[in-house]
């Protein structure tokens, strides 16, 4: 994946880089998320003029370990990248997954619950809670599945019912109390690192990779992207959406899931009324950065996946700069807003008339033309 | 009428999209109170040269004179300025305003508090009555009006602006014949006014019923201007498509033969096919090698025979063999699977997938089949593109284009494609012909007289019984939603034959 590499490719000096490396900008420019990569540079430039150490990564000489800015960005990101491909998914069919962030906290309230009470602090009792929690995840995803394409409800209201009775049953699940367990084997999915990276991202960055595969080279995306363009040709075509639907929906939950148990481990505490609050609304940011359009259709996992390094970026940056806490929100609500005003249709094609208009090939209109019979 | 000055003049007029030249030096002239026709194949650029008027495209030279001032237009707000509007085949009305609001919408009359509604409302009239409309209550919901109506009052509203320049792109195509004499009455009107009108239509009966003046356009080049009563019909075909008229007409006339299938087993058998709601039960046979045609008038249950053939819509009753075997064909995958394929009439909403390429949409229904898990690889994809874009004379070729940037009659050979690659044994061609020119039309007419030949069993929906007649070997006639009988083509049979037919059991019952 593409996740880590855009930010030491160009670091703040690098204005004429040699030839190759112009290609492949070449070919990034004219993605979608083409400002999302600018913005997220941005920031970071903006973290190095505050601090010129601030993308420094030392290397521990004991564990070799990697520490450092950067290295928690990606840590932070691996939450939000799993919660945005699966509504990438979910959004390319037309849907939208709004109970992301109450998956997370049943996910994190079953893991937490069932360590609790099993007291093992060994490997196989981690695995148990994480398979169990990823299984009620599942549940809750065909639920909305089912009612989408079954029932025919409208994903925002079924997910919206879903988000609501998700996080009344994370509560039931831990009787109202933030459960905390102990188990350092599931702890070390959040705090450990492989090859001096953190687990969490290195497991996040498996998992997409996984589903990109799932999905470009099998027929699923295509299927995924008729069917959110139009679902009346595809059904024609010999598509079945039912099936399709459902997994998606499985799919963004099961990776809620993931996220739920990545977000609580590094804790080992499940906060029944903040784990995964507002996580959807990230999600959905991820994704609408990342260039693929609420109203279905063709969809980036890639643009998702920089959209979640974006967010995850922005928020360390804020804590960085201290913006005081009551800020926080509307600086990075105005961040969001000129990124999907700079992606617009009508800004790029106000910038397209704007480059073709220096271009001197552009013809000058003659009046006096000779008729030519 | 003797016009001295044209009040639109495009001259050289070229616009290029990537990798296409879509325009090349066209000119076009369009005199006051004249009907002017622009005719062409589908892909000829008729669309692109009213775009290139109406501001939605840039050109990339040449000049566009209107009412003797050089314009630029950098938008379609530009061209309604200058006076020129434009009426498309969708109408671009309010379903849920009134007629009135329609036609008055962004000029209301306005009074000291606000928009006087009951001054609106007499304005519409007025714009009404000027078109003969004055039956036509400006209070009642613009729902409630016919699509033919709808279209007079888009005309109106134009009018409304007080438009020298009216530009209307294939109105006539989903109206009745009635209907169309009623829209031609209100362009005479508009004509007698003045106006200048641009029209566009596939049916040649109209194009010589209405037009003064003709520009054919092919392969995004000017051909020529002629004058209406100047230029037969067989010359006109041959300048659109550039060959002799001769071959189109030698074809299909070897079909009237009777099937020499009688007695053989079918290959597709149903009894008391049917669904409450959309048709009475149905028996209908298909041998191999047989085009068999379901006529009919709109409504009449065509379409709707031909959904459950496939399995788009869900039989409740009937018992349907298939190669001698009982099956069920409940939804579109296991008609797929059977063999059978269904070409819609709908191709916007039912068949193509606008944002994907012609690739995509071409190895769809094949890639369906085979499952998710087991992808065609990109190798079967090309081969599969270069084998049917080729065959099927798509242009331009190019597998990577989305496919809602070809023009109708070619989405429409992709289409096919798409069914053909799944090698079906039955296909259900629903009006595969309509809205498409005379070149497109003569090539998949072809195209679908070479599969039956080929063993290929077809069932071809017209609601053009000239085509019905010339392609089919059985039709089927259907009305109000059930059959009325089955006439073995022969010698003797034309579309009178059919409409004698539909005539009579309308009496009889």
């Amino acid at each position: 994946m593409s996740a880590a590499s855009p930010a030491p490719a160009s670091g703040p000096g690098s204005a004429s880089g040699p030839s190759s490396a112009r290609r492949i900008v070449g070919a990034v420019i004219h993605q979608p998320y083409i400002w999302a990569i600018v913005a997220l540079l941005l920031l970071l430039i903006i973290n190095l003029v505050k601090d010129p150490s601030y993308l420094g990564v030392s290397v521990n000489a004991t564990t070799g370990n990697l520490s450092g800015n950067v290295i928690d960005i990606l840590r932070a990101s691996a939450p939000i990248m799993m919660i945005a491909i699966g509504m990438t998914l979910v959004i390319a069919t037309r849907g939208i997954d709004l109970s992301v962030g109450s998956v997370m906290a049943v996910s994190g309230a079953v893991s937490m619950e069932f360590m609790n009470n099993s007291g093992g602090g060994d490997a196989g009792t981690a695995i148990m809670a994480a398979a169990l929690a990823l299984g009620i995840s599942a549940v809750l995803g065909t639920v909305n599945g089912v009612l989408v394409s079954v029932v025919g409800l409208q994903p925002f209201i079924t997910t919206l019912i879903t988000m609501l009775a998700g996080r009344g049953l994370a509560k039931v699940i831990t009787s109202g109390q933030n459960t905390s367990a102990t188990n350092e084997p599931f702890r070390w999915l959040a705090n450990g690192t492989v090859f001096g990276f953190p687990v969490i991202f290195v497991i996040g960055a498996v998992i997409v990779a996984i589903v990109a595969i799932l999905v470009r080279r099998t027929a699923l995306g295509l299927m995924i992207e008729s069917i959110g363009i139009n679902p009346r040709a595809a059904r024609m075509a010999g598509i079945r959406p039912i099936g399709i639907l459902i997994s998606v929906y499985i799919v963004s939950a099961v990776l809620a899931g993931i996220a739920g148990i990545f977000s609580t481990a590094s804790v080992m505490t499940v906060e029944v009324a903040k784990t995964g609050l507002n996580a959807e609304m990230d999600a959905i940011l991820a994704v609408v950065i990342g260039g693929t359009s609420l109203a279905g259709g063709k969809f980036s996992l890639t643009g998702s996946v920089i959209g979640a390094l974006l967010i995850a970026t922005l928020d360390k940056t804020i804590v960085f700069l201290s913006i005081p806490s009551s800020a926080t929100p509307a600086f990075k609500a105005i961040v969001i807003v000129v990124i999907c005003l700079l992606q617009s249709q009508r800004v790029r094609a106000l910038f397209a008339r704007r480059r073709s208009r220096t271009t001197p090939s552009a013809p000058v209109p003659t009046r006096k033309e000779t008729v030519s019979a | 009428m003797a016009p001295t000055e044209p009040i639109v003049e495009m001259e050289d007029i070229s616009i290029e999209f990537p990798g296409v030249k879509a325009l090349q030096n066209v000119r076009f002239r369009l005199f006051p109170g004249e009907v002017h026709t622009l005719m062409g194949e589908n892909g000829a650029g008729k669309s692109t040269l009213i775009k290139a008027l109406t501001g939605v495209y840039k050109i990339d030279s040449g000049t566009i004179t209107v009412a003797g001032g050089p314009r630029s237009f950098s938008g379609t707000a530009d061209a309604q300025n200058a006076g020129i509007s434009t009426v498309y085949q969708e109408v671009n009305l309010c379903d849920n305003l009134t007629v009135g609001e329609n036609v008055m919408l962004g000029h209301e009359i306005r009074g000291p508090f606000g928009i006087n509604w009951k001054k609106t409302h007499e304005a519409a009239h007025e714009a009404l009555v000027s078109l003969g409309l004055g039956d036509l209550d400006p209070q009642q919901p613009l729902s409630s009006i016919s699509l033919a109506l709808q279209q007079l009052v888009a005309i109106s509203r134009a009018m409304v602006t007080n438009s020298k320049v009216l530009i209307l792109d294939e109105p006539t195509s989903s109206l009745d014949a009635n209907e169309v004499e009623g829209l031609f009455q209100v362009m005479r009107r508009l004509r007698d006014q003045g106006v200048a009108i641009l029209f566009v239509s596939h049916f040649l009966d109209q194009v010589y019923a209405i037009s003064d003046r003709l520009t054919v356009l092919r392969n995004g080049e000017f051909v020529g201007e002629y004058m209406t009563p100047e230029l037969n019909r067989t010359e006109l075909i041959s300048k659109m498509i550039g060959k002799d008229y001769g071959t189109l007409a030698a074809l299909g006339s070897n079909r009237g033969r009777v099937a020499a299938t009688e007695g053989t087993p079918a290959f597709y058998k149903a009894t008391d096919l049917g669904r409450k709601g959309s048709i009475e039960p149905v028996d209908i046979e298909v041998h191999a090698g047989e085009v068999v045609g379901l006529a009919g008038l709109l409504g009449s249950g065509r379409t709707e025979l031909g959904r459950l053939i496939y399995g788009a819509d869900r039989p409740d009753s009937g018992e349907v063999t298939i190669d001698g075997v009982t099956s069920e064909v409940h939804s579109p995958i296991a008609g797929l699977s059977k063999k059978i394929a269904f070409s819609t009439e709908n191709r916007r909403d039912e068949g193509i997938i606008g944002d994907l390429t012609v690739r995509e949409n071409l190895i769809l229904a094949v890639q369906a089949r085979r499952g998710w898990a087991r992808p065609l690889s990109r190798r079967e994809q090309n081969e599969l593109c270069e084998k049917y874009l080729l065959e099927l004379n798509v242009r331009p070729s190019d597998p990577e284009r989305p496919i809602k940037n070809l023009s109708g009659g070619n989405q429409q050979k992709v289409l096919l494609g798409r069914w053909l690659a799944t090698k079906p044994e039955l296909i259900v061609l629903d009006e595969p012909t309509r809205g498409i020119d005379v070149g497109a039309k003569a090539e998949i007419q072809e195209a679908i007289a070479a599969l039956a030949e080929d063993g290929m069993s077809v069932v071809f929906i017209s609601s053009e019984l000239e085509e019905v007649v010339r392609l089919s070997e059985r039709i089927v006639v259907l009305k109000d939603h059930r059959k009325i009988g089955e006439i073995v083509n022969g010698p003797d049979v034309t579309a009178d034959t059919i409409v004698d037919l539909i005539a009579t059991e309308g009496s009889a019952s």
